[in-house]
């Protein structure tokens, strides 16, 4: 099975944790017409990792790091869940029955209804085991 | 290879001789200064009862301050007529100071320079383009004179003008150079830039700025070059007072003409060998400006006697200055000392600042450092994994609990000029 259309560019920028680091890096990616579709934001000890899906990540890339921005391309995957309550227990769930472990997680709804990013030790691993239990994962051309 | 081989290897109990004799001819003649005279008196010192080595160390200490206090002349121990050439130090951190040479002085001086440049191999036939200031700094006239003495083919090309300096080296052959290390690299920048080859150069002699083993090897692989470190002050002469010999593994200062102490600059006391403090000098060949004890402001340590080349004990290779030195919870830390930590931990840049505060009665070191940019994988484990690895290697090397920051990469302050990296702010409150 092809699983590389599954797997999702999410851009991952280093930031020092101070007023109005995420305020630069919204204003570059407004200069470049860049749409971001999810993102969040993990913090350790007066440092942290911006996570974004964006539709054009090269383009995101290359723009942060012309203005001195740390980024780098994370692969993640993105399943559909139901907008309704139970919607993640369902998700989870499963995850747990086929023993895949979460590094990390955010959620969004949009017009593909709710969606939950991944990120996981083994993308090609959790998307065959995710399609096989008949989940639903978003291509990467959905954001991209 | 040798200048003056009998004096440059001389056994201890000879050298100590020497030293003796040189060091009772030097506090009889300080008594011509009026500092001096005032000194011995405070502290209750007759010239005679100077009568071993380590008397020395009844006498006080000569700082920078009493030098810049003495101006123009007040540290001259002759007559102005006996003075055949002024220079001024380089005010990296302050006034300019004044240092006279008799006649004498310039010839001992040049035979200094002639052993260091023959120890790491220079003779006779060797192209020696002396690219530093020649006016009032010491560097340029200091080299120039022990190259010739040695027949040395001499260029006196200075500074500026780096293109023509790399037209230079090629068109005259140059073997060897003698710049600041920063100039050094700024030529490799602009000699790769010109595509310029330089197959004829074979020694680099780099000082009057301290510099690290990674620069050495940096210089090397671009100028395709042995690398060298030349130590000197002018209050010593100038350069020519200590050099790597061809071990390059510390320098060799010449005992002969200076009496080599280390002390904890904090209480002033003589520390022991290995262990790191600053480095107090008495001229012991000097006529003009004799001096007593200066403090140089330089961070080194004796190292353990025995060079395979010969020559008696070296000292280590400039790590900083004493100016710089902090006391954390009563230890001495010097900046230099967390930027060799942070060169061999690859994760990190070499840019770095230090704040110290006192929190509780306590003080508090903070040490911010960016992140390599080739090294950031996206994930927070990862970050937080170097953040570790920093404050242990920083625990291990200073015996210092530190807090460590990861700054983005480029945005800590950069010097120019002498580097302003750390911010005391236990006064503040």
């Amino acid at each position: 099975m092809e699983t590389d259309r599954y797997v999702i560019k999410q851009i991952s920028i280093f930031s020092e944790n101070r007023p109005g680091r995420l305020a630069a890096i919204a204003k570059a990616l407004t200069e470049e017409n860049i749409n971001i579709l999810a993102f969040s934001i993990a913090e350790a000890d007066g440092f942290g990792v911006v996570r974004a899906l964006v539709d054009k990540p090269k383009l995101a890339y290359d723009k942060l790091t012309g203005l001195g921005f740390n980024v780098a391309f994370t692969d993640v995957i993105a399943v559909k869940m139901r907008e309704s309550p139970g919607g993640l227990y369902e998700i989870a769930k499963m995850l747990a029955n086929v023993q895949i472990n979460i590094e990390y997680s955010y959620a969004y709804t949009g017009k593909e209804g709710g969606v939950l990013i991944l990120r996981v030790d083994d993308a090609d691993q959790a998307v065959r085991l995710i399609t096989s239990l008949g989940a639903t994962l978003l291509e990467s051309r959905v954001f991209q | 290879m040798f200048w003056n081989e009998k004096t440059e290897t001389l056994k201890k109990k000879d050298l100590e001789t020497i030293q003796l004799k040189r060091l009772k001819k030097t506090i009889a003649q300080v008594q011509n200064v009026a500092f001096y005279r005032n000194a011995f008196r405070q502290a209750g010192i007759i010239p005679g009862s100077i009568r071993t080595l380590d008397d020395v160390r009844r006498v006080p200490f000569t700082r920078k301050q009493d030098l810049r206090d003495g101006y123009p002349f007040g540290f001259f121990a002759v007559p102005l007529s006996k003075v055949v050439r002024i220079h001024t130090t380089s005010g990296t951190t302050g006034k300019p100071t004044v240092v006279g040479y008799t006649r004498k002085d310039l010839d001992t001086w040049a035979e200094l320079i002639a052993r260091n440049l023959t120890m790491v191999g220079l003779k006779e036939g060797d192209i020696f383009q002396n690219m530093v200031n020649y006016g009032m700094f010491t560097g340029g006239l200091g080299f120039h004179y022990g190259a010739e003495k040695i027949g040395l083919t001499v260029i006196p090309s200075a500074t500026g003008n780096t293109r023509r300096q790399i037209e230079m080296i090629q068109d005259f052959g140059v073997t060897a150079i003698h710049c600041t290390p920063s100039y050094a690299m700024h030529l490799a920048e602009i000699a790769e830039e010109m595509q310029a080859d330089l197959p004829t150069l074979k020694t680099g002699l780099f000082g009057a700025e301290p510099w690290s083993d990674s620069m050495r090897k940096e210089l090397e692989k671009k100028l395709g070059v042995t690398a060298y470190d030349s130590y000197g002050i002018s209050e010593l002469f100038g350069p020519g007072v200590a050099f790597e010999c061809e071990e390059r593994n510390g320098l060799h200062i010449w005992h002969d003409c200076y009496l080599v102490e280390i002390i904890d600059p904090a209480t002033g006391e003589v520390v022991g060998d290995g262990e790191r403090g600053e480095l107090v000098v008495t001229p012991l060949a000097k006529e003009a400006m004799p001096l007593l004890r200066y403090r140089t402001g330089d961070i080194t340590m004796k190292l353990e006697d025995g060079c395979l080349c010969g020559r008696s004990q070296k000292i280590g290779r400039i790590t900083g200055r004493s100016d710089d030195m902090l006391v954390i919870r009563g230890i001495n830390v010097f900046p230099s000392q967390i930027e060799h930590v942070l060169l061999k931990i690859p994760e990190v840049g070499n840019q770095f600042m230090v704040y110290v505060d006192r929190i509780n009665h306590l003080d508090e070191m903070t040490i911010d450092v960016e992140i390599n940019r080739s090294f950031f994988s996206g994930e927070l484990q990862d970050l937080a994994r170097i953040q570790k690895k920093v404050v242990k290697e920083l625990r291990d090397a200073l015996e210092l609990r530190t807090t460590v920051r990861l700054v983005e990469p480029g945005t800590l302050p950069r010097f120019e000029g002498k580097a302003k990296r750390v911010i005391d702010r236990r006064g503040a409150s």
